[in-house]
């Protein structure tokens, strides 16, 4: 099937994106309603395609639109073209559908900024990035829309750029992401080396004949791709500074949507996984690390933002964990991922709702009682929440036990182990976001006297109630009849073959609701029954410090790589003075030194000259007679 | 006759003439020893001519009759224009042209 529509879920905003950059201050009246309108529109022609789509049966729902012949050397064409299949339209309805709410969103979280119309440019631009990356139909259209995406992050971050520690924020991530985009066009270059094709469709045609060594060394580095663009262990550490951006911006690149790329490749990808079991281990390992590893910094953090940050590198790890455990865990993966694109991506509108009504603070400590004076907020904030650790029958709850029930029923000490990591990482969920939830709207007043909360604008708590709804019934309507399996089933091919389940999937949810539960208790304990102090205690244990230093993932970069490579580069400045330019001098010194010494010979007298001439001749003379002697 | 003996008369010249180019500073007598270096030289040409027996060698002197004439119009204009600029025909004098 082909259909020509698809472009226009790109060209939507990228038209948006190009108008509002050229017109500059004249769009700034009406900047950022078209931005919204075309963000809208896209969102528009997603819904038409899905229904059409949903009118078709299950094998011929993709469809694909030809744009035009982008390479062609040889043997080797690449064509720009898009595709739409049943992964994509999940992606595309969340990328649109979030996105405008967020545009909403913004349009009152942004009024008082002067470059409003410069964010709703940069979004729009997102937007269409984000939906080339889903759409492509090759790695390298993949790939696109994969910088196209981490250049507007890097702009987005960095939007308030007039403070160096934001703008630094945005390098660090970019810097990351770049080291993640390596593996990818290496990924690329294998597959082209190996297999001779970069589209997905020849890619999976040709995995079977190729070698185990070269699709895993694919997997390893589309892994590498991976970590980088979705804050995976250990490319994580830029996440947390990437809060420097907008709120909204954290809700929709940071949360929902480009982190998850990460999660999309893989899940993409999954006829090379399926055949490279190392690297489908490595990606489950990988996953558990970081759902750990984000947790407990999660556990540690007073900035709210920062918290919720840890909380999406968390459950980022969660779905990456997922996508590793081969095709069993793929629709779970994908699963989890649309429910916390809206539980996550309210809960930061909430938090930025919060920072609204607070003259932006940030630091949880100085809440405190916002229930009262926030309604709709904490409404809103506690149905995400109630999502997120896994209370039934909010979305969460259905997607996470999913995934620890099919990590436990891996068998053997992988399954223990995959399924204790993601036992133990529901338990800390529950414990740092009750830690937020009760710090942020409960207890005793902590602000200053000058704050003077308050609820935000309509246009700022109707996407917030939005996104509420979809934190409340996403994972019933995926789970109901199996419908997002089946639906997925002819992109990532469930595995046929019945598993034995170690574990029934009740036992799996009751553990996760005692785990849930217990994390919950001490997180009450511990802030609702106890006064919070203000300021962060100092005399706390070596643990605690540690995971308030993001435990230590700075540190390690620098004192790995900073360090080391600040080391080589000055090396190799002292190696290019030395050898490059040392040659270079030494070059012209000589050439300097022979002419003037020849000069000496420049004496102006005739004679002297002949004479030099009557001795190069007899000279010569005198050679030529003793060759032909 | 042994038309060797007219080579060693030519290379006799020769000699005579480049030890006059290096050893004298009045221009004229530097330039009449340029002359006879081109007549030992002509010399030379016609006597391989003989001795080889083809006229090469002699179309060659002829040659050398042309370039020495014109030499000795452009020579000598150049020697009187400096000497009445600067009013000494010696070679060693005119030696500004150095590093």
């Amino acid at each position: 099937m082909t259909s020509n529509l698809l472009v226009y879920l790109i060209a939507l905003p990228l038209f948006g994106s190009a108008i509002l950059m050229l017109a500059g201050r004249r769009s700034d009246k009406w900047g950022h309603l078209f931005a919204t309108a075309l963000s809208a529109s896209s969102f528009g022609v997603g819904l038409y395609l899905f229904s059409q789509m949903l009118s078709r049966s299950g094998s011929n729902r993709a469809v694909t639109q030809n744009l035009f012949s982008w390479i062609s050397v040889g043997t080797f064409h690449v064509n720009a073209g898009l595709m739409l299949d049943q992964l994509s339209i999940c992606f595309v309805l969340l990328i649109t559908g979030v996105g405008t709410l967020i545009h909403i969103y913004s349009i009152a979280y942004m009024s008082h900024d002067l470059d409003r119309r410069r964010f709703f440019a940069y979004l729009n631009f997102f937007i269409a990035a984000m939906l080339l990356l889903v759409l492509g139909d090759s790695y390298l259209n993949l790939y696109v829309g994969w910088e196209g995406v981490g250049l507007a992050s890097y702009l987005l971050i960095g939007f308030w750029n007039q403070k160096p520690t934001y703008a630094t924020a945005a390098k660090k991530a970019f810097v990351a992401n770049r080291v993640g985009d390596l593996g990818l066009s290496l990924a690329i270059m294998i597959s082209f080396a190996t297999l001779g094709t970069v589209s997905f469709a020849g890619v999976k045609e040709h995995a079977g004949q190729a070698s185990t060594g070269a699709l895993t060394a694919i997997g390893i580095m589309l892994l590498v791709a991976a970590t980088g663009k979705s804050a995976q262990f250990p490319l994580q550490a830029w996440l947390g500074d990437a809060m420097a951006g907008p709120t909204p911006v954290s809700a929709l690149i940071h949360a929902a949507t480009m982190v998850t790329a990460g999660v999309y490749l893989i899940v993409r990808s999954n006829f090379i996984f399926d055949a490279a079991p190392t690297a489908q281990l490595l990606v489950a390992i990988i996953g558990a690390i970081t759902l750990l590893f984000g947790a407990v910094i999660g556990m540690a953090k007073d900035d709210i933002k920062k918290a919720l940050a840890a909380s999406t590198m968390s459950q980022i790890g969660y779905m990456v964990l997922g996508a590793g455990l081969g095709p069993v865990g793929y629709a779970f993966a994908i699963m989890h991922l649309l429910t916390h694109g809206f539980f996550k991506a309210g809960m930061f509108l909430g938090a930025g709702s919060v920072m609204h009504g607070m003259d932006d603070e940030v630091n949880m400590r100085r809440y405190g009682g916002l229930r009262k004076f926030m309604p709709i907020t904490f409404a809103t904030f506690g149905l995400g929440y109630l999502a997120i650790i896994g209370v039934p029958p909010f979305a969460g709850f259905y997607s996470k036990d999913k995934i620890i029930e099919v990590a436990f029923n891996m068998g053997g000490i992988k399954g223990v182990t995959l399924g204790g990591a993601a036992m133990l990482g529901a338990a800390i969920t529950a414990f740092y976001m009750t830690r937020v939830v009760v710090m942020t709207f409960a207890g005793n007043k902590r602000w200053d006297e000058k704050a003077h909360p308050h609820e935000s604008p309509a246009l700022m708590w109707i996407p917030m109630v939005l996104l509420a709804v979809g934190s409340v019934a996403s994972g019933f309507i995926f789970t109901h009849g199996n419908s997002l399996v089946n639906w997925l089933a002819p992109v990532v091919a469930p595995n046929p073959e019945h598993r034995s389940e170690m574990l029934k999937p009740a036992v799996v949810s009751i553990m996760a609701l005692v785990a849930v539960l217990i994390g919950v208790g001490i997180a009450i304990m511990k802030y609702l029954r106890s006064q919070v102090p203000v300021v962060a205690p100092e005399n706390v244990s070596i643990f605690t410090k540690i995971a308030r230093r993001d435990l230590l993932q700075d540190d390690f970069n620098e004192a790995v790589f900073m360090r080391p490579g600040q080391k080589l580069t000055q090396g190799l400045v002292v190696a290019d003075k030395a050898l490059i330019d040392g040659a270079v001098r030494g070059v012209a010194r000589m050439t300097v030194g022979t002419g003037s010494t020849l000069r000496n010979t420049q004496t102006g007298f005739v004679r002297s000259y002949a004479m030099w001439i009557l001795l190069g001749a007899i000279g010569l003379i005198a050679a030529i007679w003793v060759v032909t002697l | 006759m042994n038309p060797a003996n007219y080579l060693y008369v030519a290379a006799l010249l020769f000699t005579i003439g480049a030890i006059g180019v290096v050893v004298r500073r009045n221009a004229i007598v530097v330039f009449m020893c340029i002359e006879l270096m081109l007549n030992a030289a002509n010399l030379a040409f016609v006597s391989f001519a003989r001795i080889n027996g083809n006229l090469d060698g002699q179309v060659m002197a002829f040659f050398t009759m042309v370039v020495a004439a014109c030499e000795v119009v452009v020579g000598l204009a150049i020697i009187v224009t400096i000497y009445r600029s600067r009013r000494s025909a010696s070679v060693d004098d005119a030696s500004l042209l150095k590093r």
